[in-house]
């Protein structure tokens, strides 16, 4: 367990502690400032090299780590895996090596199989690896920029900073988290930030999109969706993860959407307050209606912009900190 | 040939073991005795507080070859085995081509003889071991082999297994099984809980082992063959199987090392080094086969020894073949958990020379000339396959010190306790003073 990201490697939020995770977020909110600039760049990494590696697309995480990175005024590598070696039957080691070669200081990387981050941590130990999102595993910086939104919203409503409330705003908070559980990397990130934060998680799924061990989880399952809407202070809804077999685990998308879809007649169970969140790319009309998705208490935009930030954030702490710095 | 006297040495016999002699000339043992006058000529080697009993016998290797010798060749795996102290290897058919007619096992029995060792054949029950079409097991059996499976996946099709099982029975041979329902396994990498749910992967659940286990033991019950359990590795299917023979139906099993010394939790690094099929268990279950290995309900330790090119270890975790090496440490780990210094010598030979002689019907010389008689009884007379463990003796695994070709193993740097000091086969030193002669 991990008291602070500095100099070490974000692999996935359940090494993170809550002062890591607060650190990340005070650190994130100082960068919010620099994306409102005219110009919106800051000397943090310059002359660093920041190795984007995305093996699995990704349209908004790659695009934010990028832009991050290029704010802190890093030189950013990007390998099109679509044009690459790795095409030619070239392994992930090699891969890894190859660029190491080149010489960078940090890797971002997303892979579809779970652990890939933690592999390749393994073979380049003096480069910093940010998990970009590796399987079914670990999304730690979309857990990250989750709890930051929630954090952003909150302390607005209650006339506070981020800054000024840490943790505090998420103790008893309450938070549903909708849809396939199972093979989302999305879910175990998003649960082990609100949990280590204080926020108490329950979790509404068919019985197939639930995890194979759900008791070893911090959270418990809601027996009636349409009630829980109306306890949540924050619903938190999954994709359908539809590339990793998840069509298969229910009879039809239809039958999804009529039993655990965020449709119009159950938006209204919602409390007026209540954030709906996702972490796109969104299936319209398969676990959101249309028009619940653009509603302002979606706060879809908001968590992408927020991307920035905390990408910027756990850049820097993990390129430019250095290790045991207790500052 | 050679003529041995091992002086000393706790000679452990199928009921009882003591102190004794054993002179070793032309192939055989000639004699046991508790102080035998020293034969002129004779190698005299002092292995007083040492167990001399028969030499192991392996159930499960995979020697790779046809097909996979960057990873291991017969060669090569005949050295692992001996440095583990093995004087026969069971070779599994899950080559490239599968060891599924009668030219290809000729191929791998010729190979065997160019080694040291007994190296015997395991035929594939399926043509291609692809579970459509049976093989023709017959014209194997008339070169000796005894033993049959498609190991690696166990055969899918009921109907077809039963099939398999009426054709075997009367050839007088065993089919063994890999259990694991591939449809329930779904394609996942390691076992189905708390651990596999948290790292993101996609679990085979205990269940796609016990099912096939339940199936099998209705189809021995239907057909009356004798059926072998490969690598069982949850309390569960030990317990169907100890109670299916305490039915008398003739059902045998087999654990491997790494199911009774590894837990799940090895896998939280994502080290493929640790990925095996089945895969491990938690705890409880890894404790349960090492209860039922000390109360002898299992009839033999076997190393499902699996090398793979290193590259294939590097790959991402879902990716990455199962399977790790076994020859070259399972005596030691089986001395650590039938309880070291507690050992049951007769145990012991019981798990890793008799047992699995019996089950792959190598006592006798019978139908394979060139093969000598293994798991013997240690009493003069008998082919000359002989062991000697040092009980006492302490060292480490090193990944650079193998004789296989392959490294993958789970246990680099691991400390153990035992270790094979001699190995005769055939009369001859194969290792001596733990190194190969």
């Amino acid at each position: 367990m991990m008291n602070s990201l500095r100099g070490e490697n974000l692999l996935s939020l359940d090494d993170l502690s809550e002062e890591a995770m607060v650190e990340i977020l005070d650190t994130a909110e100082s960068f919010v400032e620099v994306n409102r600039r005219t110009i919106k760049k800051v000397p943090a990494l310059r002359g660093r090299v920041v190795a984007s590696l995305f093996f699995e697309e990704s349209t908004r995480t790659r695009l934010s780590f990028e832009t991050a990175a290029k704010r802190l005024s890093a030189d950013v590598l990007s390998l099109a895996i679509a044009s690459s070696s790795v095409k030619k039957g070239e392994s992930l080691r090699d891969t890894i090596s190859t660029i190491d070669a080149l010489g960078i200081d940090a890797v971002v990387m997303r892979h579809q199989s779970s652990g890939a981050a933690l592999q390749v941590s393994r073979y380049v130990p003096h480069v910093r690896v940010i998990n970009g999102g590796d399987g079914q595993h670990q999304h730690p910086t979309q857990g990250l920029l989750d709890a930051f939104t929630i954090r952003q919203i909150l302390a607005e409503r209650s006339g506070t900073t981020g800054l000024e409330s840490g943790s505090t705003l998420f103790k008893g908070l309450k938070v549903l988290v909708v849809g396939d559980l199972r093979h989302s990397r999305v879910a175990r990130s998003d649960v082990a930030a609100y949990v280590t934060l204080g926020a108490e998680v329950r979790v509404a799924a068919p019985g197939t999109l639930l995890p194979d061990d759900l008791a070893s989880w911090p959270v418990s399952v809601v027996t009636d969706f349409e009630e829980a809407l109306g306890w949540a202070d924050v619903v938190g809804l999954l994709r359908l993860q539809r590339e990793r077999g998840s069509g298969s685990f229910v009879p039809t998308l239809r039958e999804f959407t009529t039993t655990y879809g965020l449709t119009i007649e159950r938006a209204k169970k919602l409390r007026p307050e209540t954030i709906i969140m996702h972490p796109g790319p969104i299936n319209r009309g398969v676990e959101i209606d249309s028009r619940v998705a653009d509603l302002p208490a979606a706060v879809i935009d908001r968590q992408v912009t927020n991307g920035v930030p905390v990408r910027m954030a756990v850049l820097y702490l993990s390129v430019a900190g250095t290790k045991g710095d207790e500052q | 040939m050679s003529f041995i006297v091992l002086r000393q040495g706790l000679v452990v016999g199928e009921s009882s073991s003591g102190v004794a002699d054993v002179v070793i000339e032309d192939g055989i043992v000639r004699e046991v005795g508790p102080k035998v006058s020293k034969p002129s000529g004779a190698v005299e080697v002092d292995v007083e507080g040492c167990w001399v009993g028969p030499g192991f016998v392996d159930l499960h290797t995979h020697l790779r070859e046809p097909g996979r010798e960057e990873a291991e060749t017969i060669e090569s795996g005949a050295r692992a085995g001996a440095i583990g102290g093995f004087s026969a290897l069971v070779a599994m058919p899950n080559t490239e081509p599968a060891l599924d007619n009668a030219a290809l096992v000729s191929y791998v029995l010729d190979r065997g003889d160019k080694t040291p060792l007994d190296i015997a054949v395991a035929g594939a029950i399926t043509q291609g071991r692809r579970g459509e079409l049976l093989a023709p097991m017959a014209e194997m059996a008339a070169l000796g082999v005894r033993l049959f499976t498609d190991d690696g996946t166990g055969v899918q099709n009921p109907s077809l297994m039963r099939r398999a099982l009426d054709y075997a029975k009367p050839l007088g041979v065993r089919l063994a099984q890999h259990c694991e329902d591939e449809l329930l396994a779904a394609g996942g990498s390691m076992n189905e809980g708390i651990v596999s749910s948290r790292l993101g992967l996609v679990g085979r659940p205990a269940l796609a082992e016990e099912l096939m286990v339940m199936r099998d033991i209705e189809l021995v019950r239907l057909t009356g063959c004798p059926l072998h359990f490969l690598h069982l590795s949850t309390a569960r299917s030990v317990a169907l199987v100890v109670a299916a023979r305490r039915e008398g139906l003739p059902v045998t099993c087999e654990v491997a090392p790494h199911h009774f010394t590894l837990n799940e939790t090895s896998l939280a690094t994502f080290d493929a080094h640790f990925k095996v099929h089945p895969p491990l268990r938690p705890l409880s279950d890894v404790d349960a086969l090492r209860t039922a290995l000390a109360e002898g309900l299992i009839d033999a330790v076997a190393t499902d020894h699996a090398p793979h090119a290193p590259e294939l270890k590097d790959l991402p975790f879902d990716e990455a073949p199962p399977g790790m090496l076994g020859l070259e440490h399972v005596a030691s780990l089986t001395y650590e958990a039938l309880g070291g210094e507690a050992t049951n010598p007769a145990t012991f030979f019981s798990l890793l020379s008799r047992g699995p002689a019996r089950i792959a019907q190598l006592r006798a010389r019978d139908l394979r000339p060139r093969h000598s008689a293994q798991g013997g009884a240690m009493s003069a007379g008998e082919d000359a396959n002989v062991v000697v463990f040092d009980p006492r003796e302490r060292w480490s695994v090193r990944r650079d010190d193998l004789q296989s070709r392959a490294v993958n193993t789970p246990y680099d740097g691991r400390a153990l306790l035992g270790r094979v000091r001699t190995l005769v086969v055939k009369g001859e030193f194969v290792v001596h003073d733990g190194v190969l002669a």
